[in-house]
């Protein structure tokens, strides 16, 4: 059984996963509840200035029959009373003492706010801070949120103010609706931060309603830009967190980083850590499922974790991060081809009419004998199931062809049928880097770039 | 005693799809690219087309991806055996199962039926006029197809009602009357003018047809259930008939205690469902072969077996046995197969000696039909038996054209195969037709 506890910035749970500063983290019932179900950790609720809800301030993206694969919400920061969320935090720290409760605040730009918010926190025995500077609707527009997560001076500037007041530890959450969370985390580095989290949620309009025209949700009338979340912002959030610990000045700080953004699964969690995060935060999956998916979240980070042969956490955090890299230091040479399993094949010709219409026509349609044939070649008095399945053609990747540009492999609906197959592409292995560097016509001539290609023998069809 | 009440035990087997179900079903759909299903489907509906629209939440329009290869779109949806085509060839048998591409085409073309919404509408009239005869499958989707095409159509039908045997053949728990009489009445929105009661033969002259009409579709089906040429065969209730009566008027259809259905074709199979259903304690199904050799499909035998009806195989019935008019039993002879007769087949031979008398107080005959007779009263030339046509669906009289089961000379007989031909043979008439009034012929 893989070691699950973590140790984040001084902040101890017995699992990596918290609830995320949202609604399943509203109330102190909620929160014993979702500790009962097993989570290591919970973000309260932002806490922090007066606010008032609407009604229908969930929306959501459905596809292909899936339901919920993101949420967008226009739900402000907690409207329990403040005094209420206080002493149901201290109430929960005491009946908790194991588990991590970090609790979120945002209150108006000014050090006197800030003091008595992170004070009057501090007095619950709460084991962490989460500055809310991500919250990208209805806060924003009131100076707070996204507005100062935005501005790196900003963010340094009440880091700064909380760093001066605060005993426990504070954790930065930064916003993703920027060109770059780069310049905030260091900003909020600058200021002494103790972690970083990411990301909050995406600026969104979720959907236009098409029997009323109305905005989705329709809050009387109207709607709005949301918050996005859950599964579809995961490659997002993970690029984000990736260009975090890709950043020097952030990897020499050595802060930790929470990271969140659309983790549903144990899978999605072993990615997080894989990049860098080293507590997870939950929200939309529990908002689709209930607090009960803690379950197979560690049971499945356990089993992969066992079946790796990591011992704890902290040997999985970052341990795909050096292999991020950019187009600059890829290898030219490098060369894969689509390879298709004829025996697992089930000749829905996806693969084909992908490859065909939309990237590099390199797969073909064979006959039994091998000889080639087109689509819908089939008489049209023939019929029946018989005749439609053996006289059915089976894709065919041209190897000499294919560029491996992994389309074919991404639509088969057959696990394992599509492999990219390394092969060599007998050249010297270079970058664009490099090229710049040592043969600079070639990356900014034509004339240059066909001479170099019949060189080292690249053909483009 | 339990009351039975036909428009319940009879009425269709399957329930619509939800919209749910079927959302979660065209979901399920990979969408292949020059599908199996669409060359199975003899009409070659673009199937992944129409569930992928079902799936965008665009019913009409998969509707009309339907209707546009299969203007007999939602009887098909019931009444094809989807496990030997569509279904059958779907990529998804090879994984989990297959989509249920007959209930969602039935869910699409329902949609529309349902709301009056019309699909098509009849092209620009070109002056030309077209006999249909036979208000079936095939001549619906002829004169349908060629209204499509701005031709004026006249269908004549012998019958009081038109759509063949899918208003009268096929029984209810598989195609409610009313869906093929909606079909009828598309086809007449379209402009088609459908007379009825008018027989080749007895009060419709071939020769006034032909001279009347640019061109003439034949579409008459098939003959009466043959006989069995058995003793007391006048006793024996004609299996047609017999569906015929549990889809018009079921309440006076009378049903034995004990019926024995003779034949193990589709026809058989459902005249020993209705006979079960409206109360029969004990049916059986009589088959002078084995079941390798049923001409019943594999999951129709199953769906039998499921209702409670029994099989003997290997059984030839000699003689229908009564008593003052009443039946009281069929005399049967055992079988035992032997060389391969003129159709392949094993034949079946007599056991000597093995004679014996199955307690029955109802006969049904499901034995097939008789070819069509019209074909030499036409002056047609004839291919087995049935009227001869060339790859255009072009009989041996210029101008004539006929499809459906009256030409179903290879392969076995069906509405699909039927719709098939209908839309073929319109589409060959319009290039007959389309030149003398400068349109262009490719359809």
């Amino acid at each position: 059984m893989a070691d699950l506890r973590i140790n984040f910035a001084g902040i101890k749970s017995p699992n990596p996963f918290w609830l995320a500063s949202a609604p399943p983290t509203n109330s102190g019932a909620q929160i014993h509840k979702a500790f009962e179900a097993g989570w290591g950790g919970a973000v309260w609720k932002t806490i922090g200035a007066p606010v008032l809800n609407v009604s229908n301030r969930y929306g959501a993206w459905h596809y292909g029959g899936q339901k919920m694969l993101a949420i967008n919400n226009v739900e402000l920061i907690s409207d329990r009373p403040l005094e209420v969320n206080l002493q149901e935090i201290r109430d929960v720290k005491r009946n908790w003492p194991d588990r991590a409760v970090i609790v979120s605040a945002m209150v108006e730009s000014n050090p006197e706010a800030w003091r008595e918010i992170i004070l009057k926190i501090e007095d619950t025995g709460a084991d962490g801070i989460e500055l809310n500077y991500g919250c990208p609707h209805g806060m924003s527009e009131r100076g707070m949120g996204s507005a100062v997560g935005q501005v790196p001076e900003y963010c340094q500037q009440i880091t700064r103010w909380v760093m001066d007041v605060a005993k426990i530890p504070v954790i930065v959450k930064l916003t993703p609706n920027v060109a770059s969370v780069v310049p905030p985390a260091r900003a909020a580095i600058a200021a002494g931060a103790n972690a970083l989290s990411l990301i909050n949620t995406i600026n969104s309009i979720v959907a236009v309603d098409l029997d009323t025209l109305e905005i989705t949700p329709n809050i009387g009338g109207k709607g709005g830009h949301g918050g996005y979340a859950g599964p579809a912002v995961k490659p997002i959030a993970l690029n984000m967190l990736s260009s975090l610990g890709t950043d020097e000045i952030v990897r020499n700080s050595g802060l930790p980083i929470s990271g969140m953004g659309g983790i549903s699964t144990w899978k999605d969690a072993a990615e997080f850590l894989l990049l860098g995060a080293s507590s997870l935060q939950v929200c939309t999956a529990v908002m689709h499922y209930g607090y009960r998916i803690i379950e197979d979240l560690c049971d499945g980070l356990s089993n992969w974790m066992d079946s790796k042969g990591f011992r704890t956490i902290d040997e999985v955090v970052g341990k795909s991060l050096h292999r991020i890299s950019d187009f600059n230091d890829f290898d030219l040479s490098f060369r894969a081809v689509a390879r298709i399993d004829t025996d697992k094949c089930i000749k829905c010709n996806l693969c084909y009419i992908a490859c065909n219409d939309t990237a590099h026509q390199c797969i073909d349609l064979v006959d039994a004998g091998g000889n080639l044939v087109q689509p819908y070649a089939y008489d049209v008095r023939s019929n029946g199931k018989n005749e439609a399945l053996s006289s059915r053609p089976q894709p065919q990747v041209r190897e000499e062809d294919c560029v491996g540009c992994r389309l074919c492999y991404n639509v088969c609906p057959v696990e394992d049928c599509i492999e990219m197959v390394e092969v060599p592409s007998g050249r010297a292995p270079v970058t664009w880097r490099q090229l710049t560097q040592t043969r600079t016509e070639v990356t900014t001539d034509w004339e240059a770039m066909k001479a170099y290609r019949e060189e080292v023998g690249i053909e483009i069809h | 005693m339990q009351v039975i009440r036909p428009e319940e035990v009879l009425r269709e087997y399957y329930p619509p799809l939800t919209d749910h179900e079927a959302l979660v079903e065209a979901n399920r759909c990979l969408y292949c690219y020059d599908a199996p299903c669409t060359h199975a489907c003899p009409t070659h509906i673009d199937i992944p087309k129409f569930i992928k629209k079902i799936a965008t939440e665009n019913p009409v329009g998969s509707a009309r991806t339907i209707l546009e290869a299969n203007l007999m779109g939602a009887t098909c949806a019931r009444v094809c055996p989807v496990q030997e085509l569509c279904e059958g060839a779907c990529v998804l048998n090879a994984e989990e199962k297959p989509i249920m591409i007959g209930r969602l085409q039935r869910y699409a073309t329902d949609y529309v039926y349902e709301r009056g919404i019309d699909v098509f509408k009849a092209g620009p009239p070109t002056g030309k006029k077209v006999a249909v005869v036979g208000a079936g499958p095939a001549g619906l989707t002829c004169a349908g197809e060629l209204a499509k095409l701005g031709h004026s159509v006249t269908v004549f039908e012998r019958r009081s009602l038109p759509g063949g045997l899918s208003t009268y053949g096929i029984i209810v728990l598989r195609e409610p009357v009313g869906v093929a009489l909606a079909e009828v009445e598309m086809v007449k929105r379209l402009g088609v003018e459908v007379k009825t009661e008018l027989e080749l033969g007895r009060n419709l002259s071939f020769e006034e047809l032909r001279a009347q009409y640019d061109a003439v579709f034949l579409g008459v089906g098939l003959g009466a259930v043959p006989a069995l040429g058995i003793p007391g065969e006048e006793l024996i209730v004609d299996g047609l008939g017999y569906i015929e009566a549990s889809k018009m008027d079921p309440q006076k259809l009378e049903v034995g205690r004990e019926v024995v259905v003779i034949g193990a074709g589709n026809t058989a199979v459902d005249c020993a469902t209705v006979a079960k259903r409206l109360g029969a304690e004990r049916v059986t199904m009589v088959y002078r072969r084995t079941e390798a050799e049923m001409t019943a499909y594999p999951h129709e035998y199953a769906f039998a077996k499921n209702e409670g009806i029994e099989f003997r195989f290997l059984t030839q019935p000699v003689e229908v046995l009564s008593e003052n008019g009443q039946v009281k039993g069929l005399r049967c002879v055992r079988m035992e197969l032997g060389a391969p007769d003129a159709s392949g087949r094993p034949a079946p031979l007599p056991v000597p000696g093995s004679e014996f008398v199955l307690p029955a107080d109802q006969v049904v005959k499901a034995i097939g039909q008789e070819k069509p007779s019209l074909a030499r009263l036409l002056g047609l030339e004839t291919e087995k038996g049935y009227i001869k046509v060339n790859e255009h669906l072009e009989t041996s009289l210029p101008g004539v054209y006929a499809g459906g089961d009256c030409v179903r000379a290879r392969g076995s007989a069906s509405t699909v195969m039927a719709v098939e031909d209908g839309k073929l043979a319109a589409f060959a008439i319009h290039r007959r037709l389309a030149p003398s009034v400068g349109m262009a012929a490719d359809d």
